[in-house]
């Protein structure tokens, strides 16, 4: 079947999609943008999360056709979607440019140099909260969504937010010590 | 594999009358994991997404009309009041991500005796409410929906509309217990609330029986001492011998089974204390709102 949902604030159409896909299949393999991870394809790892709607989900566990028509932002569309929330206005990130994201970012050992970082994906940098990367993608949308919605969040905020993602590596302090970061940053508006 | 993806609720029940094999998906959180791993192939699957009624609720008089897919994260951010126990139980579930997506129905369409909702909706009363292209609705008392491992009252041609749950007239808690608070499926669970206004205890136990159970002779034994102490007029503390007799009783109405999260004995255990828990909980909560009521 064909599956026609907005990505990143872009219209996309994927074709033969299988009735069964998940939207993760469908983001990775049909448009080409691996940025979601694929660890588990059952929901406890959180490193697939992406916006759908505006909402934190799986996107191993939405069936591709339940995305008809949807809105759905991945973690290469990040940055756009923060400076959509900070400046207001933005055309979305066309796939081209969402692909070579990762392509950069692979070629570049300052992760994404040239590419304008979300705030909290410029924090997960500094605050050492990225070693192996896995998770991150995951980490950093369901972050993101939490300062959209919560500016000042406790660390109780921190850790229940983000208590669907897991990290094999860190221990999850830095990833604490990234998000705080983020948002005493977006406190003094920098 | 086909996807039917009707817009509304008619269209919902006639596709699911046409084709009675149809898998409905709402979040999608049980049913995609089974496609992932292969363990399911439907011929059809049935998207529930855009039935906009069934993420609707209304809250009534005595009840509240609960969507089948409103998702736990709702339950937990609109419902509090009115369905305290449902919500403590919805809080316990996953991960925000599977709570933005995973609801009642679905527990209910997979009938897990492990689910979290079950035990919430049999204490604090609840009926279901199906519907068919053929036969229209039909109400299901939450005691009978329950049918076996996994299976529930459903006919093949039935759709969840919606839930009904008795709105809270008294305190009501929820406890289980797992390895760790997030992503965990519980080893076992326990749902009680108080029913003041008909002087009634309801129970719930979750993961140690082949369904969701009520502890009903713990109910009565417990409905019959508080009369007869007089402890919902004079709000004393429940003894504790009475308090262990109810323990002792939820513990005997378990059935579990040993398996990797838990033995059959480690449950009737837990389910003992959670029940000595959750009803001293709910009876200090009681007798506060009692006393704050008498100072007013
Ligand atoms: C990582 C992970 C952790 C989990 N942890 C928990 C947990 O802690 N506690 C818990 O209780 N559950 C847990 N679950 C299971 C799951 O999230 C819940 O059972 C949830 O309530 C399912 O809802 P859903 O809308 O996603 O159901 P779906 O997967 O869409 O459907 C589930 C079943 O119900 C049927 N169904 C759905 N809607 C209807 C309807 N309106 N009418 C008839 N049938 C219907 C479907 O056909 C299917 O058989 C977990 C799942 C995952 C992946
Ligand atoms: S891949 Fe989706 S939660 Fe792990
Ligand atoms: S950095 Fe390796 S899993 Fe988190």
């Amino acid at each position: 079947m064909r599956v026609n949902f907005t990505v990143n604030g872009r219209p996309q159409e994927a074709d033969d999609v299988w009735e069964g896909e998940s939207l993760l299949y469908v983001l990775r393999e049909r448009l080409g943008l691996p940025g979601s991870k694929n660890a588990c394809e059952q929901g406890e790892c959180g490193s697939c999360t992406v916006r759908l709607d505006g909402v934190p989900v799986c996107s191993c566990l939405v069936a591709a056709g339940q995305a008809e028509g949807r809105d759905v932002v991945t973690v290469e569309g990040l940055g756009d979607h923060a400076r959509q929330r900070s400046c207001g206005g933005s055309d979305g990130v066309p796939l081209d440019a969402a692909k070579g994201w990762a392509a950069k970012a692979g070629t570049d050992s300052q992760a994404g140099e040239g590419v304008e970082l979300a705030p909290i994906q410029q924090a997960f940098i500094d605050a050492g909260a990225v070693q192996c990367g896995f998770c991150t993608p995951g980490l950093l949308v369901a972050s993101d969504e939490l300062l959209e919605r919560n500016p000042n969040p406790s660390d109780a905020d921190i850790r229940e937010a983000l208590s669907g993602n897991l990290c094999r590596c860190t221990g999850y302090e830095k990833i604490m010590d990234a998000v705080r970061l983020a948002a005493a940053r977006q406190s003094e508006g920098v | 594999m086909d996807f039917l993806r009707p817009a509304s609720w008619e269209e919902a029940l006639a596709a699911k009358g046409e084709h009675p094999t149809a898998v409905p998906i709402a979040g999608g959180t049980d049913v995609m994991v089974e496609i992932n791993f292969d363990h399911r192939r439907p011929e059809y699957l049935l998207d529930l997404n855009r039935v906009g009624d069934l993420y609707e609720w209304e809250t009534g008089e005595d009840s509240v009309r609960l969507g089948a897919s409103v998702p736990y994260s709702t339950i937990m951010e609109q419902l509090r009041a009115e369905l305290p126990g449902l919500a403590l139980a919805s809080h316990t579930v996953a991960s925000p991500q599977i709570r933005n997506r995973g609801g009642v129905g679905g527990n209910l369409g997979t009938a897990s005796p492990a689910g979290d909702a079950h035990p919430a909706l049999l204490a604090a009363g609840a009926e279901v409410e199906v519907a068919s292209a053929a036969r229209g609705t039909r109400m299901i008392p939450i005691d009978a929906f329950y049918t076996g491992v996994k299976r529930n009252a459903l006919e093949p041609d039935e759709l969840i509309r919606a839930v009904h749950v008795k709105k809270a007239d008294g305190p009501q808690q929820y406890s289980k217990v797992g390895t760790r608070n997030a992503m965990v499926i519980a080893v076992c669970a326990f749902g009680l609330a108080l029913h003041p206004r008909t002087r009634t205890v309801r129970t719930g136990i979750g993961s140690a029986a082949p369904t969701p159970v009520r502890a009903e002779a713990a109910e009565e034994f417990l409905n019959a001492a508080l009369a007869e102490g007089g402890f919902w007029d004079n709000g004393k503390i429940i003894t504790p011998s009475v308090a262990k007799q109810f323990a002792d009783l939820c513990a005997a109405a378990c059935n579990p089974i040993d398996d990797v999260r838990g033995t059959a004995s480690y449950r009737r255990h837990a389910v003992g204390v959670m029940a000595r828990r959750t009803l001293t909980w709910t009876w200090e909560s009681y007798r506060g709102a009692r006393r704050t009521e008498g100072a007013a």
